[in-house]
């Protein structure tokens, strides 16, 4: 297991784009956000957070397709698989790493650009346990997509299709969190949803991907 | 042992489609008598709501496409795990039966939904718990349509399909608890399992017709669809040949 995780660090730090594009995707967002609307009163009106969170699961959706794809075409998920060892822990390791370069860097970068969205100071805090709470999801309900598209040439438009309606209960939760005034975490009701979500889809998704990268494989 | 018998002769196309034709002409004249009666009792003698008036007739439509629209997705959902568990063929022609119609429920749920909240809450649409997972519903019905036609091979379809069907069938028990769990613009039910409706029965009685309408709209549609697609796929069989001739 330690060698599979130092592979998966490996893999990614040898291809350092993988890292930068997420994030530079986000800050390119909220700049893009902050240009286009120009509005003069200074009032936060909660409609950054929303954007702010869009803003991660598009950027979690753009870096899924990375996840599988180059083991995918160098054949070592097929190895994966023939091998005797478990599937689960190894493809539970592979989108852990894909969170640590998208959703975890997000989230930790998260109060800056909540800062640049013109989100006041107070909801700094939220807005960072949130995203850390609610991103390890994004990362494993779209590996559940991800593996179904790996085998198909472009997966584009299909990927955002099946991913982003499970992505919706994380983005009301997680703004919701973020959103609430509460320095205690533990009055924050949908906090305890998050977790909850975040850990039933850590448990549960790796065995829909396991399925959906069988479907893969099958088909070339 | 009886069970067990009947469940994989169920798998077979052949015995399927025999013993489907029965039903399906059972299904579709009840199914043509309850929502005709339905329809007209609802609309024009159940009497009207204390301050909605006459307006909340829609309801009789409303309530029957969004109870299916779920059944549908349910029984996509169950079909997947039978075809996971058993391999049975007639799994995936299930999927492929129940989806059209799911997709049409839906959106008139969604619509109906729409037309009743004008005039009675003062809103075309509200981003409450419901509303907003019976629409992912309705995506969740679209993308399982889109990975049907990105795959080619029959088997490979199959099994992608009833994976995103399974995976889905998270969001069902959200739309039917989300009324417990948030108060927003939907009330909770009206009609649970355990205690007497919230409702005079001169107005849910209708209502139960409709229901039971739609249901067997629901088996004879998807019945018909399935009973098409063993033909489609099963054309050079001996059997369906024999049948085609009998027909003409």
């Amino acid at each position: 297991m330690g060698s599979v995780w130092v592979r998966e660090w490996r893999a990614v730090v040898r291809n350092r784009s993988a890292i930068i594009n997420p994030v530079a995707f986000v800050f390119l967002g909220v700049l893009l956000f902050n240009l286009g609307s120009r509005s003069y009163e200074e009032s936060f009106d909660g409609s950054a957070l929303g954007m702010l969170w869009v803003l991660v699961l598009i950027a979690n959706l753009l870096a899924l397709d990375s996840t599988f794809r180059r083991d995918f075409e160098s054949g070592l998920l097929e190895q994966i698989f023939v091998s005797a060892e478990v599937p689960f822990l190894i493809l539970f390791l592979k989108v852990l790493m894909q969170w640590m370069t998208t959703g975890f860097l997000i989230s930790l970068l998260s109060p800056l650009l909540a800062l640049l969205m013109g989100v006041p100071y107070e909801l700094l805090g939220n807005t960072f346990v949130a995203l850390l709470i609610g991103t390890p999801t994004l990362s494993f309900l779209g590996a559940i997509g991800a593996s179904l598209t790996v085998g198909m040439g472009r997966g584009g438009a299909l990927l955002a299709l099946l991913v982003l309606p499970l992505y919706i209960p994380v983005l009301i939760f997680g703004v919701d969190v973020s959103q609430s005034q509460s320095i205690a975490l533990t009055e924050i009701s949908s906090l305890y949803w998050l977790f909850f979500i975040s850990l039933a889809s850590l448990t549960l998704a790796p065995f829909a991907i396991l399925l959906g990268l069988k479907i893969s494989l099958a088909m070339d | 042992m009886k069970i067990k018998e009947l469940w994989h002769r169920l798998g077979s196309p052949r015995w399927f489609f025999y013993y489907s034709g029965a039903w399906v002409r059972f299904f579709g004249v009840f199914a043509l008598i309850l929502l005709s009666v339905g329809f007209v009792w609802g609309l024009l003698f159940a009497p009207p709501e204390q301050y909605q008036g006459n307006s909340f007739r829609i309801f009789y439509i409303h309530l029957p496409a969004a109870i299916l629209c779920q059944s549908l997705y349910l029984a996509m959902g169950v079909g997947g795990f039978v075809l996971y568990v058993w391999r049975m063929k007639l799994a995936d022609i299930l999927i492929a039966a129940c989806l059209p119609l799911g997709m049409s429920l839906t959106v008139l749920a969604l619509f109906t939904g729409a037309v009743w909240g004008k005039p009675t809450w003062g809103t075309w649409w509200e981003w409450d718990g419901r509303i907003v997972s019976t629409t992912v519903l309705l995506f969740l019905y679209i993308g399982i349509f889109a990975i049907r036609e990105a795959i080619s091979d029959s088997e490979l379809r199959g099994k992608a399909s009833g994976l995103v069907a399974m995976v889905g069938m998270i969001n069902i028990p959200i739309i039917k608890y989300s009324v417990d769990w948030w108060t927003t613009l939907h009330q909770p039910a009206t009609f649970t399992l355990t205690e007497k409706p919230a409702m005079p029965i001169e107005m849910w009685l209708p209502a139960l017709v409709m229901v039971i309408g739609f249901y067997f709209f629901a088996a004879h549609n998807v019945l018909t669809r399935m009973r098409a697609e063993i033909l489609r796929r099963e054309a050079k069989t001996a059997w369906v040949k024999k049948l085609a001739v009998k027909m003409v």
